[in-house]
C-alpha cells in the first residue's frame, strides 16, 4: 500500500514537472520561430523569467524523490540511461545560465551564443525526456542484477523516438500558448496561430503514439486484463486526456488562451499518468525477461523511510504549490516592451 | 583510466566547480538582505543601491550555482548507482528533503526578489531576500547532513543487502553533522565577507564611489572578521572530532605513520609515502599533536601503519590540503583584524587595500582544500567503514564516462569563463548612477 501511494506521488511529481517546465522548454525551443527581432526575443525570455527556475526544481524534486523512495529505480534508470541523461543535464545547464547571461553584454554575438544555448537547451531535454519515458513504458534491456545491457542507440528505437516527438509536440503547443497568455498582439496573435497549427502535429503524433503503444508496450494490459475495480478509476485517465487534447483546439479556435493552456496542462499530466497507470506496478520493465523488471516492490526504500518521506512530501509539496501559485499571480502581468523598460528584467 | 577513476575525477570536478559558487551565494544573500533591511529601516537610498549592485553579482553567481547543483544530484544515479542502491534509503531521503524543503523556496523567491522590485511593498521585497538567504543556508544544512553521514554513518542497519534507516533523528542530530554544517557555512560567510571587502577595496583605491564602497567595505569587514575568528576556534573543535571518528584521515593529514603516545607536532614535514615514513621532520613541538587531537599531551595517536594499506587514504594530497586550509584559516582573522584596525583610514592605506584585493581568491582556495581533505581523506571509503568507493561505481563503460567528462570540462569552462567575466565586469564597473526606484507602496 505504502509503495502504491509512493508510485502515485512519484508519478505526480514527474507530471507536475512536465506540465510546468514543459511550457518553458517548448517556448525556449520556439524562440527563433516566434521572435522577429531582439525586442521580441527579450519579451520571450521575460515571459519565462520569473518562472523557469522554480519550474526546474520540480525536476530536482522528482529526481530526489525517486532516489529516496525507489533507490533501485533511481540507480538503474539513471545509470542505464547514462548518455541521454548527461545530455539532458548539460543542455539544462546551458539553458539555465542563458537567461541570466544573455542580456549582460552589449554584443550581438554574445546574445547569439546564449540564444543558441537556450534553443538547444530547451529542445534537447524535451526530446530526450520523451525518449526516456517512452523507453520506460516499453521496457529497457536490464538483466537480473538491474544492469543495463544496451547502448544509447538501444533507446533510439522507433517507439522511443515517437515518444520524444510526442513530448516535443506537447511542449511546443504548451509553450506557444504560454506566450500567447503572457503577451499582447502581434506576438500574442502569432503565438496563438502557431499553437493552432502545432496542435495538428500534436494530434497526429498522439494518434501514432497510441497505436504504437498497442504494438510496442504492454501498457494496455492494465486497462484490459485487470479486475473492474482497478480498471474503472484508471480508465478515466485516457478519456480525460483525449478530451483535454480536443478542448485545446476548441479553445484556441475561440481565442480563449487561458483555457487552452489549462487544457494543454491537463493533457500533459494525462499523458504521463496514462503511461504510468499502464506500467503499474512496474517501474522499469525489463525487455529481456519480465521477471527482471524493477517494480515498486523490489525497488522501494524501507517502510520507515517511505513513511518519513511521505510526511515530508505531504507537508512541503502543498506549501510549495501555494507559494509558487502566489508567484504566478504576482507576475501575471502581460510582458511588453514598455513594461520591460520600466522594470528589472532579463 | 578506468570507470572508477574517471567517475571520481568527474565528480570531483563537478563538486569543486559547484562549490566555487555556492559559498558566495550563502554569504552574499545574507549581506544583500542586511543592506536591504538597512534601507527599509533608514530609507537611506545608498543602501538600496548597494543591495542592487551586490544583488546583481549575487544573481549571476546564483545562476551558476543552481545549474551546477543539478548535475551533482543526478550523478549519484548515473555514476554511483551501486552507492545509490546501497545507501539510497538514507542518503536519498536527505537529498529529497533538501529539494522539497529548501531548494524550492530558494529558487522561487530569488525570482520574486529579482523581478519584484515594483510589485511588492519594500518590506515584502526585503522578506523575499531573507527567505532566499534562509533557504540557501537550510539547503546547505541538508546537503551537509548527507555528507556527514558518509563521513560518519549512524542510525542505520545493514538489512536486505543494503543500509536501511533505523533512526532518523540520529542521522539529523548527530554532532559531527552539526560540526560540519557550522564549519562549512562559516567558511562560506567569511568568503563572502572577503569578496565584498576586496571589490570595495578596488574602488576605494581608485577613490570612486567612496561613500558607497566604504559602507560596503565595513559590512564585508565585520562579516569576515566575525566568521574568520569563529572559524579558527570551530575548526579546531571540528578537527578533534575528525581525530575521534576518522583516525585514518587524521593520520594522513598529519603524515603520522607510527602509533605512539605524546606525539609532537612538527613545523616542517616532508612525507615519503612510498617508504611509509617522513623524509624530513623539523621543529618538533612536544606533545602538540596529541594535545590538538585529544586535548592531552600524553594521548596515543594512531599511525597509518596501524591500518592495512588498502584502508589508508593517500597521504601527500591530504597533508597538503590540510596545511593550505589551516594556514589560510589563520591568515583570515589576521587580515580582517588589520582591516578593522584601519577601518577609519582606509584611503590612507593603499597597501592594505591592494592586499585585500589579492586576498579575494584565498578563501576559495581554503574552502576547496577543505573539501579535498574531507573527501580524499575519507578514501578508500565512500561511506566511512561501510562501503568502499570502488564498490560504489556504476556498471557503465569507459567510453560513456570519458565522453561525459570531456563534455563536462567543455561546458563548465564556458560557464566558468562567462561567469567570471560577467562578475568581474560588473564589479569593476561599479554601481549604477543614482536612480529613483519607485516602490509600489514606499
Amino acid at each position: 500500500m505504502l509503495q502504491s501511494i509512493w508510485f502515485v506521488l512519484w508519478g505526480l511529481l514527474w507530471a507536475v514537472y512536465f506540465m510546468l517546465d514543459g511550457f518553458d522548454l517548448g517556448l525556449g525551443s520556439l524562440l527563433p520561430v516566434l521572435a522577429k527581432n531582439d525586442t521580441e526575443k527579450r519579451i520571450i525570455y521575460n515571459a519565462m523569467g520569473p518562472f523557469w527556475d522554480g519550474n526546474e526544481v520540480w525536476l530536482i524534486a522528482a529526481g530526489g524523490v525517486t532516489f529516496a523512495a525507489f533507490p533501485n529505480t533511481y540507480a538503474v534508470m539513471f545509470s542505464g540511461l547514462y548518455s541521454a541523461l548527461m545530455l539532458i543535464l548539460f543542455a539544462l545547464i546551458l539553458r539555465g545560465v542563458a537567461f541570466e547571461f544573455r542580456g549582460k553584454v552589449e554584443s550581438a554575438n554574445w546574445r547569439k551564443l546564449w540564444d543558441a544555448c537556450l534553443v538547444f537547451g530547451s529542445f534537447v531535454p524535451a526530446l530526450l525526456l520523451g525518449v526516456a519515458f517512452a523507453n520506460l513504458f516499453r521496457g529497457i534491456p536490464i538483466d537480473e542484477n538491474g544492469i543495463y545491457q544496451g547502448t544509447l542507440f538501444t533507446l533510439l528505437n522507433p517507439y522511443g523516438i515517437l515518444g520524444g516527438l510526442l513530448f516535443v509536440a506537447l511542449f511546443l503547443v504548451h509553450g506557444s500558448l504560454w506566450l500567447a497568455l503572457k503577451t499582447e498582439d502581434p506576438l500574442r496573435r502569432r503565438a496563438l496561430q502557431l499553437a493552432g497549427k502545432l496542435w495538428f502535429l500534436l494530434l497526429g503524433v498522439a494518434v501514432a503514439f497510441l497505436i504504437a503503444t498497442w504494438f510496442s508496450t504492454r501498457l494496455y494490459d492494465n486497462y484490459i486484463k485487470n479486475p473492474m475495480l482497478f480498471v474503472v478509476p484508471i480508465i478515466l485517465i485516457p478519456f480525460i486526456t483525449v478530451a483535454a487534447l480536443l478542448l485545446v483546439r476548441r479553445f484556441i479556435g475561440r481565442g480563449q488562451v487561458g483555457r487552452a493552456w489549462t487544457a494543454s496542462a491537463v493533457t500533459i499530466v494525462g499523458v504521463t499518468f496514462f503511461g504510468l497507470a499502464g506500467l503499474y506496478p512496474n517501474m522499469i520493465p525489463s525487455s529481456l525477461n519480465p521477471t527482471y523488471s524493477m517494480t515498486i516492490y523490489n525497488a522501494s526504500s524501507s517502510p520507515l523511510t517511505l513513511k518519513i518521506m511521505l510526511a515530508v512530501v505531504l507537508i512541503f509539496v502543498p506549501l510549495v504549490i501555494a507559494y509558487q501559485a502566489w508567484t504566478y499571480r504576482l507576475f501575471s502581468h502581460k510582458v511588453s516592451e514598455q513594461q520591460l523598460s520600466l522594470e528589472d528584467s532579463y | 583510466m578506468d570507470v572508477l577513476m574517471l567517475s571520481r575525477l568527474q565528480f570531483a570536478a563537478a563538486t569543486l566547480f559547484h562549490f566555487l559558487f555556492v559559498p558566495l551565494t550563502l554569504g552574499l544573500s545574507i549581506l544583500v538582505a542586511i543592506m536591504e533591511t538597512i534601507y527599509v529601516r533608514t530609507k537611506d537610498e545608498e543602501y538600496l543601491r548597494m543591495a542592487k549592485f551586490w544583488g546583481k553579482i549575487f544573481l549571476i553567481n546564483f545562476a551558476v550555482g543552481i545549474v551546477t547543483g543539478i548535475t551533482l544530484e543526478f550523478q549519484f544515479g548515473t555514476n554511483w548507482s551501486r552507492y545509490s542502491q546501497y545507501v539510497g534509503d538514507i542518503f536519498g531521503s536527505l537529498l529529497a528533503i533538501e529539494a522539497t524543503a529548501a531548494f524550492f523556496l530558494e529558487s522561487t523567491f530569488v525570482a520574486v526578489w529579482a523581478f519584484g522590485w515594483n510589485r511588492l511593498s519594500a518590506k515584502a521585497h526585503m522578506v523575499s531576500i531573507w527567505l532566499v538567504a534562509f533557504a540557501s543556508s537550510l539547503s546547505a544544512v541538508w546537503i551537509l547532513t548527507a555528507n556527514a553521514w558518509m563521513q560518519h554513518p549512524v542510525g542505520y542497519t545493514i538489512r536486505n543487502g543494503r543500509a536501511e534507516l533505523t533512526d532518523f533523528m540520529a542521522v539529523v542530530s548527530q554532532r559531527f553533522a552539526w560540526q560540519e554544517i557550522f564549519h562549512t557555512t562559516t567558511g562560506a560567510y567569511l568568503l563572502a565577507g572577503f569578496f565584498v571587502m576586496g571589490i570595495s577595496a578596488y574602488h576605494l583605491l581608485r577613490r570612486r564611489h567612496q561613500s558607497f564602497f566604504t559602507k560596503s567595505f565595513r559590512l564585508g569587514m565585520y562579516f569576515a572578521l566575525v566568521f574568520s575568528l569563529v572559524e579558527v576556534v570551530q575548526g579546531h573543535i571540528h578537527g578533534a572530532e575528525v581525530a575521534q571518528i576518522q583516525p585514518t584521515k587524521l593520520a594522513a593529514m598529519e603524515s603520522h605513520w607510527e602509533t605512539k603516545a605524546n606525539v609532537p607536532q612538527y613545523l616542517l614535514v616532508i612525507p615519503d609515502e612510498k617508504n611509509e615514513r617522513n623524509r624530513l621532520e623539523l621543529g618538533a613541538i612536544p606533545g602538540m599533536l596529541s594535545y590538538l587531537a585529544y586535548h592531552d599531551t600524553q594521548a596515543t595517536v594512531k599511525g597509518l601503519k596501524d591500518f592495512p594499506p588498502e584502508e589508508r587514504p593517500p597521504v601527500t594530497i591530504n597533508f597538503l590540503a590540510f596545511r593550505i586550509m589551516v594556514g589560510l584559516g589563520f591568515l583570515f582573522p589576521l587580515l580582517a583584524g588589520i582591516a578593522w584596525l584601519r577601518r577609519n583610514q582606509l584611503e590612507a592605506s593603499p597597501f592594505l587595500l591592494k592586499l585585500l584585493i589579492v586576498a579575494v581568491p584565498l578563501p576559495y582556495i581554503a574552502l576547496a582544500a577543505g573539501w579535498v581533505l574531507a573527501e580524499v581523506g575519507r578514501q578508500p571509503w565512500v561511506v566511512y567503514g561501510v562501503m568502499k568507493t570502488a564498490d560504489a561505481v556504476s556498471p557503465i563503460s569507459v567510453s560513456q564516462v570519458a565522453t561525459s567528462f570531456a563534455a563536462l570540462v567543455a561546458v563548465y569552462s564556458l560557464l566558468g569563463g562567462a561567469a567570471f567575466y560577467l562578475i568581474a565586469q560588473h564589479a569593476i564597473k561599479g554601481p549604477e548612477p543614482v536612480e529613483v526606484v519607485v516602490n509600489k507602496e514606499g
